[in-house]
């Protein structure tokens, strides 16, 4: 169900060179702190890519930069080769039905059920049969193991199911690319065993372009075929998991063994304790 | 001079309110030939705005007619002049309590209940999910509700005021005895077509002005509990204010 688009390439490097995402320098600030500076990354096609990196350093905003729902101060994100920043609204929404997006909480239309949710997309852009529509709608279903679900509402489903229905949903339109926001937060082992299985099905079944932002390294060790760290606004590392265990910088070695101090520090900054417990003032 | 400054201050973010506003309703109004394609969603929410406030508008609109109904029987049988009862009545609910209450009533059911409805759809990503699905949040959710609203408040205004002649009639004429041929008789011959349109231009000012706050208060609504629970209580605030003032002006106009 992929629609084609009309969008005009703005440059052709990336599907040259494989990358169906390139930043290159974005900058962006919000209310003057400074999110990225100079940060530059390529999503390979085809591949799993993991961002990683402590709380707080934008990977969420990369997110939405990505898809066009915020725009940087200056640099270029190119999809597909479109920089999509500039693109007009039209634009971008032809350029969104390429992408799908699982967020954290799954985003499912409360007014509506299971099965309903997963035909949204296809009843907003196609004027496919309702009866083809059924069917579309069970087969994605049925990939994320949730056909039984159909009729459930949303308050009905536990976290775990609520995200693999966003799944089934983001994959409705048979997107190219798909966006895992922090896909593993709060899930049991069990949900969290089904989602890494699903994005790596959703992978090597369909060749879809995977971005998983997550701070979950165990899984992202077995899932991943390439890691970004992001810390301080820039790229601090990247590379396959083995090669991140042995980085030599600082910030990923407290990331990647999960180290309570270093270049993160455990405290908050703040004035000198004995002084601030001995002065009258709070 | 920091009073001065503060003053300043406070005005220019009242103009960039309203500008904010302004550019709300023009996104909205873009949109419109988009929506226009696709009535249901636009019926659906007459059903959400209008059917669901009928209740209150009806029992509001019965308790007014019959109160008035008293209190007009009072006043005029001083003047020994029940028999006017009808017109007074009639006038008072097509011209002032009719749209007046009508619009409270709205600000208070359905407006809060859109804002919420909205402030939780951003508070839940439900309205980034649309975006990312190259689906309008403000043509699929936000425009429908607000056309919704605007048509459906005449809709009510008008209940109200029948509802509320009913109750009038109830009690003037079944209770305290006024002669009903004489009621409704000076009823049709003093209220005229231009009385019934103040009610019809009202209602529909206060149909846009109640929806377009209640839409854009929830758009705009901080995504947290406490955000949506200001922007609730910032659209009947809002709305009652705007509401009174607006009647004011357009009887100062009419008049």
């Amino acid at each position: 169900m992929a629609q084609s688009t009309s969008v005009d390439m703005q440059a052709s490097s990336p599907a040259a060179s494989g990358n169906l995402v390139e930043i290159q320098d974005v900058h962006y600030s919000v209310g003057g702190r400074s999110i990225f500076a100079g940060l530059t990354l390529s999503i390979p096609r085809g591949r799993i890519t993991a961002i990683m990196g402590p709380s707080g350093t934008g990977k969420t905003t990369l997110m939405r930069l990505i898809t066009g729902q915020i725009k940087p101060d200056s640099g270029q994100i190119l999809f597909d080769g479109s920089n999509v920043s500039t693109l007009r609204r039209a634009d971008l929404y032809k350029l969104r039905l390429r992408m799908g997006m699982l967020f954290q909480n799954g985003a499912l239309l409360t007014d509506r059920n299971v099965f309903e949710n997963v035909a949204f997309p296809l009843r907003e852009h196609t004027k496919l049969p309702n009866e083809l529509i059924r069917h579309i709608v069970l087969t994605k279903l049925q990939a994320v193991g949730l056909r039984g679900a159909a009729g459930l509402t949303v308050p009905e489903l536990s976290g775990g199911m609520a995200r693999r229905v966003a799944l089934a949903r983001a994959m409705a339109t048979d997107p190219e690319m798909l966006i895992y926001d922090e896909p593993f937060t709060g899930l049991d082992p069990i949900s969290m065993g089904m989602i890494v299985r699903l994005v790596r099905q959703m992978n090597n079944a369909l060749g879809i372009t995977s971005i998983v932002v997550s701070h979950d390294v165990e899984e992202l060790s077995i899932l991943a075929d390439m890691s970004y760290i992001i810390a301080g606004g820039k790229v601090v590392a990247k590379g396959s998991f083995t090669e991140l265990q042995d980085h030599p910088s600082e910030i990923v070695n407290q990331f990647m063994k999960g180290l309570a101090d270093g270049p993160v520090p455990f405290h908050y900054p703040a004035p000198d304790y004995f002084g601030q417990l001995l002065s009258r003032n709070a | 001079m920091s009073q001065l400054q503060e003053l300043i201050e406070s005005m220019r973010e009242f103009a960039r309110s309203i500008g904010a506003v302004v550019l709300f309703l023009v996104r909205m109004l873009g949109t419109l030939p988009r929506l226009l394609l696709r009535p249901r969603l636009i019926v659906e929410q007459i059903y959400n705005t209008g059917a669901l406030s009928l209740v209150i508008v009806m029992i509001c609109g019965m308790f007014i007619g019959m109160v008035m109904g008293l209190q007009f029987y009072d006043i005029l049988a001083r003047f020994g002049s029940e028999e006017a009862i009808g017109v007074g009545a009639a006038l008072g609910l097509l011209k002032e309590l009719g749209p007046v209450v009508t619009a409270l009533l709205f600000a208070g059911r359905a407006g809060t209940a859109l804002a919420s409805e909205i402030g939780l759809m951003r508070a839940t990503d439900q309205l980034s999910a649309m975006e990312i699905m190259a689906v309008d949040p403000i043509m699929r959710v936000v425009t429908p509700r607000f056309i919704g609203g605007v048509i459906a408040m005449p809709l009510l205004v008008a209940i109200f005021i029948a509802i509320g002649l009913f109750g009038v009639q109830l009690v003037a004429v079944q209770q305290l005895g006024v002669e009903s041929g004489s009621f409704w008789s000076q009823m049709r011959s003093s209220v005229g077509v231009d009385d019934v349109t103040d009610g019809v231009v009202k209602s529909f000012v206060f149909g846009v002005a109640c929806s377009l706050i209640a839409v854009y208060e929830g758009f705009t609504a901080v995504p947290t509990a406490e955000g949506v629970g200001r922007a609730t209580t910032r659209t009947v605030v809002i709305s009652a204010v705007l509401i009174l003032i607006l009647d004011y002006m357009l009887t100062a106009v009419m008049l």
